[in-house]
């Protein structure tokens, strides 16, 4: 039980890392690539936040003048990650639209095939 | 709370292999906007609420949006 | 044979990260950094939110670069979206309507997210949230919208004319707190007012209203752009 209370969060973001990369590597359709890099992205964010946890501790939010500050979790994993999200969901946007592009140049999204073809 | 967690894990690991193997490229991206889900609950779990809003809204609704609307574009079924 | 080699180089990077995290303790570690930041946050920037006193506060400048990120990966999403548009004609897709009950739905919760993001991103340095967030919840509205209402469409020019003048209006409050209030750009020039109230902070809620539409109109276009593309 102590195992899983240390570990429980590494597993589940390094699991998602490590399933985003078998994605990324082994399919050849496009969007699937992009579906493992947008697991990795969250997978990477989890890791962060992971990492300033603080046993028993609270939001750094002083929602009231009582809250005891020596209890608050690290604030600057989670200000890294909120502005990586965000750029996330942009740059996943961007890629999407370049593999739109690229089906209509090849009418197929599969890279072996698409390496293969001559521009 | 540790059971909860856990369990929360494993569902988010399951939806991420089923997002690995799903041949359908849009149950793909619906599982992979559970995995979203799943992270902002454990994002809520590590007190951090700022980012599970931020990863609610745009993990959950714009990316899996997104996708969508590129696989209309372009084919759904994976060969 | 290619999944053989990618799964041996899994297992080889997994073992590499069990061996590294096992010296990293789960749930007791803090940096200086972030109990400075816990300390003298409401002290130095007047934010009870510490996350935002962080993003909007202490790394402002950061801050501007990443929605200067966002901005650029929209335009190029935009020019490489209109790249292949120009060569082929416009057939255009006659949408099936949406039912009654759908249209009537989404007009009438399409004011009441509107009014959550805003609730969202002017309350950012009281509450959990802020102009990333908010401007997201503004991007699912519109989204609803076009999904929902099949012909309502955004202006074009109204989404280009905030999204500018929001970037101006971080620019300029960064460079009116250069030159009126201390040495360094974006530093805080209005009263920082009594804490947990909505008049507090100095310039973090003028910041975070304008990175909240300006995120807001970026996300809305980049929908706009691919919706478009789609018909």
């Amino acid at each position: 039980m102590s195992f899983l209370q240390n570990n429980i969060y590494y597993i589940g973001a390094f699991g998602l890392i490590m399933i985003g990369l078998l994605t990324v590597l082994v399919k050849h359709n496009l969007i699937k690539v992009i579906i493992g890099l947008s697991i990795m992205d969250t997978g990477i964010n989890l890791f962060l936040i992971a990492i300033g946890y603080l046993r028993n501790g609270t939001a750094p939010i002083f929602s009231s003048p009582e809250v005891e500050s020596i209890l608050m979790v690290d604030p600057v994993p989670q200000a890294l990650v909120l502005t990586a999200i965000v750029i996330g969901v942009a740059v996943l946007a961007l890629a999407l639209s370049l593999a739109i592009r690229l089906y209509k140049h090849f009418g197929t999204l599969d890279l072996h095939k698409i390496k293969e073809l001559k521009w | 709370m540790i059971v909860i967690v856990t369990l929360v894990v494993a569902l988010m690991l399951s939806a991420a292999v089923s997002a690995l193997f799903f041949k359908d490229l849009l149950s793909a991206v619906i599982a992979s906007c559970l995995v979203s889900l799943f992270a902002s609950i454990l994002f809520l779990f590590l007190q951090a609420p700022d980012v599970a809003m931020a990863e609610a809204s745009i993990g959950a609704a714009l990316i899996t949006a997104v996708f969508m609307i590129a696989l209309r574009r372009t084919k759904r079924y994976e060969e | 044979m290619k999944s053989v080699f990618s799964l041996i180089l899994l297992v080889v990077l997994g073992a590499g990260v069990v061996f590294t995290l096992s010296s990293i303790p789960f749930g007791s570690t803090s940096s200086d950094v972030g109990e400075y930041y816990i300390d003298s946050g409401r002290a130095d920037t007047g934010a009870t939110n510490i996350v935002t006193s962080v993003v909007v506060g202490y790394r402002a400048f950061d801050t501007l670069g990443e929605v200067t990120v966002l901005f650029v990966a929209a335009i190029g999403l935009g020019a490489i979206l209109a790249a292949g548009r120009e060569n082929e004609e416009k057939k255009k897709a006659e949408w099936e309507p949406a039912s009654l009950v759908l249209y009537t739905g989404c007009r009438f919760l399409f004011p009441l997210i509107l009014l959550f993001g805003a609730y969202v991103f002017i309350h950012g340095h009281l509450t959990p949230g802020g102009g990333f967030q908010g401007g997201a919840v503004i991007a699912s509205a519109f989204l609803m919208v076009y999904l929902g209402c099949r012909k309502k469409r955004i202006s074009r020019t109204w989404a280009r004319n905030t999204e500018s003048i929001s970037g101006l209006v971080f620019v300029v409050t960064g460079l009116t707190g250069l030159a009126v209030g201390g040495h360094y750009f974006l530093s805080n020039f209005l009263p920082e007012g009594t804490l947990n109230t909505l008049f507090s902070a100095g310039i973090i809620p003028i910041i975070y209203i304008a990175i909240g539409l300006k995120v807001g109109s970026e996300l809305t276009g980049v929908i706009d752009d691919l919706i478009e593309e789609s018909e």
